[in-house]
Parts: C-alpha cells; sequence; structure tokens
C-alpha cells in the first residue's frame, strides 16, 4: 500500500462499506471485497430541521433517501434522471433535484424539503398560500418542486421580475402546463411578502 | 429506456486530499469514476449502461474549489460549479463568453450542482451509445446513427471517424475561444494541454471524449489573460432553452486592433465530436471590421468541408448564420 495514503486517511475517505473496516491491506483489495457484505452504513441528516439517523447505501440518491426512509413523500420523483424538477429540494439554501444527489454528498448541510416550509402553528409559506391563491397546479405532480424552486428564487429576491422568476423555475417542468399560474403565484407571494 | 429506481452497488469514495483522490484514481484506474455533481453520471448507473468499481467524489477537496487570480490570467478548480462561475464578477468582467456558455447549459439545479470539470469531461449524448449498445465508441464495430436507417439529426458534420457523436459540453466551446489551458494531475505530476488539444476526435480516441488518461483528474483550467475583456459572443441553439444540448452553439473572441478584428477565435459546439474550431471563417476575419457585411462576407466559409448526414443538414444554415450574428452583435 502506498504510504502517502495512510490508514487513518484512508478509511476517512471509504465509505459505507464494511469491506473496508474489514481488510487490512487497503484501496485494492476493498476494490476486490466489493460485492461482499455491503453494509449500510449510519448517517445524520439534517432535514426540516431535525436531525435524523438513517442507513444509506453509497450509491443512494437523497430522493430515496426522504421518500422511502423517512417517509417524507412530498418530494416526487417524476423521471428520476434531472430532466424534470418533480425531486427539487434546497440543501443549503439551493435548488437540487433530489433524484440526481447522493444522499452521502449531503454531509453536515441543511435538507428543506416541501414538509419543512410551513411554520410549526400549520400557518402555510406565502409561496404555498399564493399557489393555492392564484389556483397554481392542475395535476399537482409537479407542485413541491414548484414550490422549493420558488421558496429559493424568493429567498434571495424577494422582489423578482416576471421575467426573474420565469428562469428560477425554468428548471422544473409542468405536464400540465401550467407555468403562468405559478408564475401568478410568485408575483403574488412576492407581493404578499413585501 | 427504463430507468431504475436506485443504482447498483457502487463503492463511494470521499477523500479530502488532492493526493488521496490521485491515490485512488491511480488504483482503481478504469475501475473507478470521478465524480463533480454526478449530473452525467447518475444516468448512466441507473440505466445499467455503464459501470464503475468506485465512484471518488471530488467536491470535498478544497484545492478543487475556486476562482482565483494568477500571474497570466484566472485559474478555476475542476470542482467549481457552473452556478459559481455564471456569478463570478471577475469571469464576467473579463472571460464573458465562459459564464454566458455555462449560463446555458441544463437547468438551473444542475448548474448548481454541476462543476466546470464535469461538464467538460462529460460523455456524449448519441443516445444510442447512451443506450448502451455495442456501437464503435463502447467498444463495438458498428455506428447506429450513421447507418441509412439512422436517427442523426444531432449527430455530427465534421470530424467523423466511424462515430459521428457530438460534443455536449456548452463550455467546452468557451474554453477553445479563450485558448484555456486544462491542467490534468495524477500520481505522476502535472500535464499542461491546451483546449485545442484536450477534446479528442474519434479518429484519435473513439471510445473517449478528452485526451486524459485514466488516473489522471483534471484540477483546473487556467484562463490565459491574452484574452481578458475581448470582445465575446456566445449563442447555443436547442430545441428547447431549459435541458436541450446544443444543436450548434458559438463562442467567439474576437481581438479588435483599431476597430478591426485582428486574432479570432470562432468556435461552434455541437458539429463535432470536439468542440470545432472555424479556422478558415478566423483568418477571413483578420483585417475585417466586424459587423453585419463582414459577417456576410465570411458565412460561408464556417461550413467548408462539412459532411452533413441524413438529418442534419439543417446544422449548416445554422452555424452560417450563427457566424453572421457573431460579427452582427458582439456583447
Ligand atoms: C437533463 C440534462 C440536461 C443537460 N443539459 C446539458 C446542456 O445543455 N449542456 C451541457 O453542457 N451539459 C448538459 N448536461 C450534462 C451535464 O450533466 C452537466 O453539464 C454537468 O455540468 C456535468 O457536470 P457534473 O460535475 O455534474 O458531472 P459528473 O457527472 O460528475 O462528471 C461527468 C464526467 O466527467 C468526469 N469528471 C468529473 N470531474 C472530473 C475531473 N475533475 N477530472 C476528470 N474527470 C472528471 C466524470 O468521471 C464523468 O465521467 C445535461 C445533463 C442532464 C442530466
Ligand atoms: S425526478 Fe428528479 S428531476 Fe425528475
Ligand atoms: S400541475 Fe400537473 S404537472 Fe404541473
Amino acid at each position: 500500500m502506498n504510504p502517502r495514503l495512510s490508514r487513518r486517511r484512508f478509511i476517512k475517505a471509504v465509505i459505507a462499506s464494511g469491506a473496508a473496516a474489514a481488510s487490512k491491506a487497503g484501496v485494492a483489495a476493498v476494490a476486490q471485497s466489493r460485492p461482499a457484505g455491503v453494509v449500510e452504513r449510519l448517517v445524520s441528516l439534517d432535514v426540516n430541521g431535525r436531525t435524523r439517523r438513517v442507513d444509506v447505501m453509497p450509491q443512494e440518491t437523497l430522493a430515496y433517501t426522504l421518500r422511502y426512509k423517512l417517509g417524507l413523500t412530498g418530494t416526487k420523483i417524476g423521471c428520476n434522471r434531472g430532466e424534470c424538477g418533480a425531486c427539487t429540494v434546497m440543501i443549503d439554501g439551493v435548488t437540487n433535484y433530489s433524484c440526481s444527489t447522493l444522499t452521502h454528498s449531503v454531509g453536515t448541510r441543511a435538507v428543506l424539503t416541501v414538509e419543512g416550509l410551513q411554520r410549526p402553528d400549520g400557518t402555510l409559506h406565502p409561496v404555498q398560500q399564493a399557489f393555492i391563491d392564484e389556483l397554481a397546479p392542475q395535476c399537482g405532480f409537479c407542485t413541491p418542486g414548484q414550490v422549493m424552486s420558488a421558496v429559493a428564487l424568493l429567498n434571495e429576491n424577494p422582489r423578482p421580475s416576471r421575467e426573474e422568476a420565469r428562469q428560477a423555475l425554468s428548471g422544473n417542468l409542468c405536464r400540465c402546463g401550467a407555468y403562468d399560474h405559478y408564475l401568478n403565484g410568485v408575483m403574488r407571494a412576492a407581493e404578499s411578502e413585501s | 429506456m427504463a430507468s431504475f429506481d436506485v443504482m447498483p452497488h457502487i463503492e463511494l469514495y470521499k477523500p479530502t486530499e488532492l493526493a488521496d483522490a490521485l491515490e485512488l484514481a491511480d488504483r482503481l484506474g478504469p475501475r473507478g469514476w470521478l465524480l463533480g455533481g454526478g449530473q452525467d453520471t447518475y444516468g448512466w448507473f441507473k440505466d445499467r449502461a455503464k459501470n464503475a468499481e468506485a465512484m471518488i467524489d471530488l467536491n470535498g477537496i478544497e484545492a478543487l474549489h475556486g476562482i482565483r487570480e494568477t500571474a497570466d490570467g484566472i485559474e478555476i478548480g475542476a470542482a467549481t460549479t457552473l452556478r459559481e462561475i455564471v456569478r463570478d464578477p471577475l469571469l464576467n468582467e473579463r472571460f464573458a463568453v465562459l459564464p454566458a456558455a455555462a449560463a446555458r447549459v441544463a437547468s438551473p439545479q444542475i448548474r448548481n450542482v454541476g462543476t466546470l470539470g464535469g461538464n467538460l469531461v462529460q460523455d456524449t449524448r448519441c443516445w444510442y451509445y447512451r443506450r448502451g449498445l455495442a456501437c464503435y465508441r463502447a467498444g463495438g464495430n458498428l455506428c447506429y446513427a450513421d447507418s441509412p436507417q439512422g436517427m442523426n439529426r444531432e449527430h455530427c458534420v465534421f470530424g467523423a471517424s466511424r462515430c459521428v457523436a457530438v460534443s455536449p459540453s456548452d463550455t467546452a466551446t468557451a474554453m477553445v475561444a479563450l485558448d484555456a489551458t486544462m491542467v490534468a494531475t495524477s500520481v505522476d505530476g502535472e500535464r499542461l494541454i491546451p483546449a485545442g488539444r484536450f477534446f479528442a476526435l474519434p479518429e484519435t480516441h473513439i471510445t473517449r471524449m478528452t485526451t486524459l488518461e485514466p488516473g489522471e483528474i483534471l484540477t483546473a483550467v487556467r484562463l490565459p489573460a491574452r484574452w481578458a475583456g475581448k470582445r465575446f459572443y456566445f449563442e447555443k441553439v436547442a430545441d428547447r432553452d431549459v435541458w436541450d444540448f446544443a444543436l450548434v452553439s458559438i463562442a467567439a473572441a474576437f481581438d479588435l486592433d483599431g476597430g478591426n478584428i485582428g486574432d479570432a477565435r470562432v468556435v461552434c459546439g455541437g458539429v463535432a465530436a470536439v468542440p470545432w474550431r472555424l479556422r478558415e471563417v478566423e483568418r477571413a476575419l483578420r483585417g475585417r471590421a466586424p459587423g453585419a457585411d463582414t459577417g456576410e462576407a465570411v458565412a460561408a466559409l464556417a461550413t467548408r468541408g462539412a459532411r452533413p448526414l441524413n438529418y442534419n443538414h439543417f446544422k449548416l444554415p445554422l452555424m452560417e448564420n450563427l457566424v453572421r450574428r457573431a460579427l452582427r452583435e458582439p456583447a
């Protein structure tokens, strides 16, 4: 084993592998023993302000963890390949496609999903309320993603132009074509908040 | 094709030191997979069209992040996100063609996590290849796109050699237009590659898009001061303004000398497996003033030698028109 890769640094660099801990021979051995004994690894995730302990496979996506392990099914999986935006969540305030994010890459950053927007007393986020008031959703499948993109925009730019809102929501496909209604909602939320 | 809910088991390494990542890349060779934002990666794995034993996540390596001024221009770490590039004041002031190109990549969410390194090294989007068919690029002995029934509207008009796939990267054109230097690092040290030789045509490397060797990591790109603050133009034509790859794009840099063009770089994306320099156009521009007349005079040179396929003849007038527009309204 190359001395440059000390054992401590090496262990730090390996995620989610029972094989890694069991092997004494380093990287090459890990690669060889790959299929055997894959151990899920417990991590702590900051989701909607709560610390959640969860077992995560090395190749697991955040959408999968949220929906199937944490029960947060507000985040939708539409295409599962970065082409629709239904799975949009915020990580440290920045929108991500959770279907195309490894849960292990989240680390200590804060994940915010559509479930985390309402206040403790149940009051909806101004964007959620404005979307209702503007009858923005049709089928509603894309709505959680649209909400997250709109909230991220307004956090950064509380008074966007309609064009800026259009850009900010451009990574969220709406199969029902309710785009203008969503934009109306964003503009209404921007007004109500200011 | 079917996209499975989860990827098959793949090991994940999250090194925090470049030395560790290089070591892992060296040990794993072609069995390892470097990970930037993963936006070009997960589809391969979900579709089972490509696989790897382990992913080496580069995002935790501080040295690969950031946009810094150097003695001769600007250096950008390979793990810098497209979002950061689009928003960077220094780049917008000096090398505006790069943020303009980065701003047209995919969608906001993909730009938020997609890295410059991943965007430059990403694989081609030929759907036959993407689907996992055993074409030339996948090591086979057939091109499905260049067959009588092949659907090749998006494929190349220049530089075909058995394979007719095109370079999908929007930022790659800007790299070539700016004479960027790519810094490739391995356990053996650093290799500096001019952008023009970084991207690979199928005649030299039919199974990969760049001249990076297994075990090498693109650690940074350097933009030379020589092109800072020149006149630039970028435009991308795609079916939709979001998500879609360029049918044809153009990145141009004009060094004006007393109102006339001196040195010029005019580069098209979406027409070859590499960003395609329009050298005849560049030569013809020398000594002319930018403007509609000049555009008219040189446009036809853009497509000289082009060899369109069954369904992509439309790319030729598109290229010529983009050259006209680059000269009519350089930003
Ligand atoms: C729906 C969709 C639409 C898209 N549209 C566009 C578009 O319009 N224009 C465009 O240009 N791209 C587009 N892309 C492609 C691509 O996902 C993004 O451009 C993104 O920038 C890729 O960066 P990444 O860091 O996520 O790549 P990754 O997936 O992390 O990496 C891509 C490849 O580069 C390799 N790699 C990554 N970093 C390095 C490095 N430092 N050194 C060596 N190799 C490295 C990886 O091993 C992998 O093979 C699109 C992707 C999707 C899913
Ligand atoms: S499910 Fe993630 S972008 Fe479609
Ligand atoms: S409301 Fe149906 S997909 Fe958008």
